[in-house]
């Protein structure tokens, strides 16, 4: 059923479709709306879900794990710096293989405070085994909730996963939101079937002290689960568009890519604007595309290595700063396409951080900026966009 | 004359690698024997987290949910909002840290679990420091003990640091039950966890546990130094029940010097300090003895806690007002 | 042994008991019960750490010697003072 709603009530909602048995949250602006209409829908008794609000974000995940080693069906929400505080906790989730599922609301860290979308929170916990998955609409909020749970709960990968959403952006702003019915939820994510689980029955104990000689295999066996996730998410993501009607692509969701010269490769909210100015530039006569990183964990380099194979060049727009020599998504791609022949030119921009608002006419000079790379090689690898006081793409109207 | 006076299956197995008279072993198998088998436990790091032993093995006949440092009071949240969300009943959560991850690192999570009352008992093995690292101080670790971070007690002010009334914290938090146990007395703390065991909501049980290798004695002598805490009153044993101080044995019936002198890591403790040791003794008592005259039935301090209101029950803040005299 | 990647659980969760571990390798001093002497008051029964003081069915102690430390707890806190501490070198 159509209903106009917030990023952070979709998410609700897609907690509330997906039958979480366990809530474990704590307040930071901007998730907090999203466990708010959680307690309303579990106090009205609309919701059987057990609530818990606890007293810091590193302990809303440590609950959680727990709950989902008794083979309980687990969420959190958190921002900035909660998902920073839960940054053990992340590794410990994915080293146990458990499958908590959390929403980050995308938000820059302090100091100085600062409230609004960057992507630094979510960027800095890529090394934790958590899978990532960036979204642009709320609808695909409430889609990859239920997504996430499906993919996260599978045997093949058993990690934990993150859906992000950009603050304020998504999570405050009301679009319009199709709400599945619970009847066809229940038939694409059915009930959660722990692999194990900790029971008086048959003890065992999880997590307890591995040797060097014995601990190497436990994260060679996590490899492994990173490198079906691929599969598992695009058969995943078929089964949910035959289930609702809706395609979202792929770990990368490609826009007018095929005959591109040039693309955009963006994740979040911006790659709307991005979509739109490459409308415009393709009306006037430029083939330019827009490539939406959907998936960063795991990174899909087969996705990358094709587009590399036919789009001349790169440009990477990039909602954080990693303080690398490039940006996190930057590198990584750079490093997928390192395995090609002829490897695409590509080039870094930095925008939009600490919530400055990313605007058309900045996103279609990146593209006239990466037809002029493609004409004349790379001036620079990486651009500051929209800094007061620092010109960039000199040369480009 | 045959007797065993406390249960008799044994949840630990041979073969784990905790120090030769540990008494941090001899709290989870008293610990174990009181509640039996349809438990849970958490366990943060701590000497608990390495000795059941090297994956694959695995020493308790229980099942053990291992957890990060600070996170044992929210992982006992967890493990039960996951059983009640699956409709899994009778089976007890047990929390079972030590001193530093308790009283330091961990108590912010256990306080917020606490005042939530989650249904749990919470353990803490008071070894008087962090044992498992090699014998730093804790918020445990009382005054005039030697520590690696406290070689010269008296030095500092670090040594003259109480030791956190981890009791007290917990019983302004209004949990049902919280209690000291000392593994000298295995009866008084079967009897203890059993009490607990009975009772829904936090429960708290406080047990010292002499560690031979960080207090400094052979490793006969964990049973007496365990007696000679209590009985020369440094631990004393009692309970608070529903906001009631309950003192479990008051006689008094060996010197504080008996007691430090068995123990290397007061070998070097100034005089004054011993001093100062007896004066927080005698405080204590006179804090413990005074609490259970002033919450006794009857007494002043009797009144129970209010009661909160059902859950769902929308408070009118204006109400509250009128209330109030 | 250590175990090939394959035959591992996918979380790390033990699958095996301590029982096969010699801890008893640990020793340097052995209790050894002179049963003449004890009245089966069982508190080496309850006060030993490891638990590896079985009861037999006449109510004795029998100490495990697979497993047993030396700590010598049981030593000190016998009654009858029947329990002696031994050198391992010592037959």
């Amino acid at each position: 059923m159509k209903q106009v709603m917030t990023g952070n009530t979709a998410a609700a909602w897609g907690v509330r479709l997906a039958r979480v048995d366990v809530i474990a949250t704590y307040p930071i602006t901007p998730q907090t709306t999203i466990m708010e209409k959680l307690a309303e829908w579990v106090e009205k008794g609309e919701f059987p879900a057990q609530y818990i609000q606890t007293e810091s974000e590193h302990s809303s995940l440590a609950a959680c794990i727990a709950a989902a080693s008794v083979g309980a069906r687990t969420y959190t929400a958190t921002s900035s710096h909660g998902l920073a505080l839960m940054h053990e906790l992340l590794l410990w989730a994915s080293g146990a293989r458990l499958p908590v599922v959390l929403t980050d609301v995308n938000r820059a860290l302090a100091p100085p405070w600062n409230i609004w979308t960057d992507h630094i929170d979510t960027v800095a916990e890529r090394d934790t085994g958590c899978l990532q998955l960036y979204c642009e609409s709320n609808q695909e909020v409430l889609d990859m909730m239920l997504f996430a749970y499906r993919v996260a709960e599978d045997r093949q990968v058993l990690l934990p996963m993150m859906v992000i959403e950009d603050a304020f952006v998504l999570s405050h702003t009301s679009e319009i939101v199709d709400v599945p019915s619970q009847e066809i939820v229940d038939q694409y994510l059915p009930k959660f079937e722990p692999e194990f689980r900790l029971d008086p029955s048959e003890p065992f104990g999880l997590g307890s002290v591995a040797m060097p000689d014995q601990f190497m295999e436990f994260r060679y066996r996590a490899s492994l689960a990173m490198d079906r996730a691929p599969e598992v998410i695009r058969k995943a993501l078929g089964e949910f568009e035959r289930a609702f009607g809706r395609s979202y692509g792929g770990l990368i969701e490609e826009y007018r890519c095929e005959d591109a010269e040039v693309a955009l490769v963006v994740a979040g909210s911006a790659a709307s604007t991005a979509k739109a100015v490459a409308d415009e530039l393709r009306r006037e006569g430029h083939r330019v595309g827009v490539a939406r990183l959907r998936v960063f964990r795991p990174f899909p380099v087969e996705e990358i290595r094709a587009l590399g194979k036919r789009i001349s060049t790169l440009g990477v727009l990039e909602r954080a700063y990693a303080f690398g020599p490039n940006g996190a998504f930057t590198t990584e791609i750079k490093g997928a396409l390192l395995g090609l022949l002829a490897p695409p030119r590509v080039k870094n921009y930095i925008a939009g951080l600490g919530g400055r608002d990313i605007r058309p006419e900045e996103i279609r000079r990146m593209f006239l900026d990466l037809e002029r790379v493609s004409q004349a090689g790379l001036d620079r690898e990486v651009e500051w966009v929209g800094v007061q006081g620092l010109r960039w793409a000199e040369g480009i109207p | 004359m045959t007797r065993k006076t406390i249960p008799e299956p044994e949840y630990v197995l041979p073969g784990h690698s905790a120090c030769p008279g540990c008494g941090g072993t001899l709290a989870i198998r008293y610990m174990l024997k009181a509640l039996g088998p349809e438990v849970i436990i958490a366990v943060p790091a701590c000497c608990w987290a390495i000795v059941p032993g090297y994956w694959p093995q695995c020493a308790l006949r229980v099942p053990v949910h291992y957890n990060a440092f600070e996170a044992t009071g929210a992982a006992i949240a967890g493990l039960r909002a996951g059983l009640d969300a699956l409709g899994r009943k009778g089976v007890t959560v047990v929390g079972f840290a030590g001193d530093g991850g308790t009283v330091d690192i961990g108590l912010q999570a256990l306080s917020h679990s606490a005042v939530r009352n989650v249904d749990a008992i919470y353990v803490m093995y008071d070894n008087e420091a962090y044992m498992n690292t090699g014998v730093q101080h804790s918020g445990e670790t009382p005054i005039g003990a030697w520590t690696t971070t406290t070689p010269v007690p008296g030095a500092t002010l670090r040594a003259r640091e109480p030791k956190k009334d981890i009791i007290a914290i917990l019983a302004a938090h209004q949990i049902p039950y919280a209690a000291t146990v000392s593994v000298g007395f295995p009866e008084d703390f079967v009897k203890k966890v059993q009490k607990a065991q009975r009772v829904k909501g936090l429960k708290f049980i406080h047990a010292l546990t002499p560690c031979p290798a960080g207090w400094r004695f052979d490793s006969s002598k964990t049973i007496q130094v365990a007696k000679l805490a209590v009985d020369c009153g440094l631990f004393p044993l009692y309970e608070v029940e529903n906001g009631r101080w309950i003192i479990s044995r008051k006689t008094i019936h060996h010197t504080l010097d008996a007691y430090l002198k068995v123990q290397g890591r007061y070998g070097r403790t100034p005089p004054e300090i011993v001093q100062l040791i007896q004066q927080q003794i005698d405080a204590h008592w006179q804090r413990l003895l005074a609490l259970e005259a002033f919450t006794a039935a009857g007494a002043p301090g009797s009144a129970p806690a209010p009661t909160p209101p059902p859950s769902g029950a929308a408070v009118d803040s204006r109400l509250a007002q009128d209330a109030a005299p | 042994m250590p175990v090939g990647y394959e035959e591992m659980p996918e979380a790390p969760g033990t699958t095996a008991s301590t029982e096969e571990v010699q801890t008893g390798l640990w020793r340097t001093l052995r209790p050894v019960i002179d049963y003449a002497k004890c009245t089966k008051c069982l508190l080496c029964w309850k006060f030993c750490p490891d638990g590896v003081i079985a009861v037999l069915e006449d109510s004795r102690p029998e100490i495990d010697l697979y497993h047993c430390k030396g700590c010598g707890i049981c030593a000190n806190e016998c009654p009858p003072k029947c329990i002696a501490m031994v050198r391992e070198e010592e037959p």
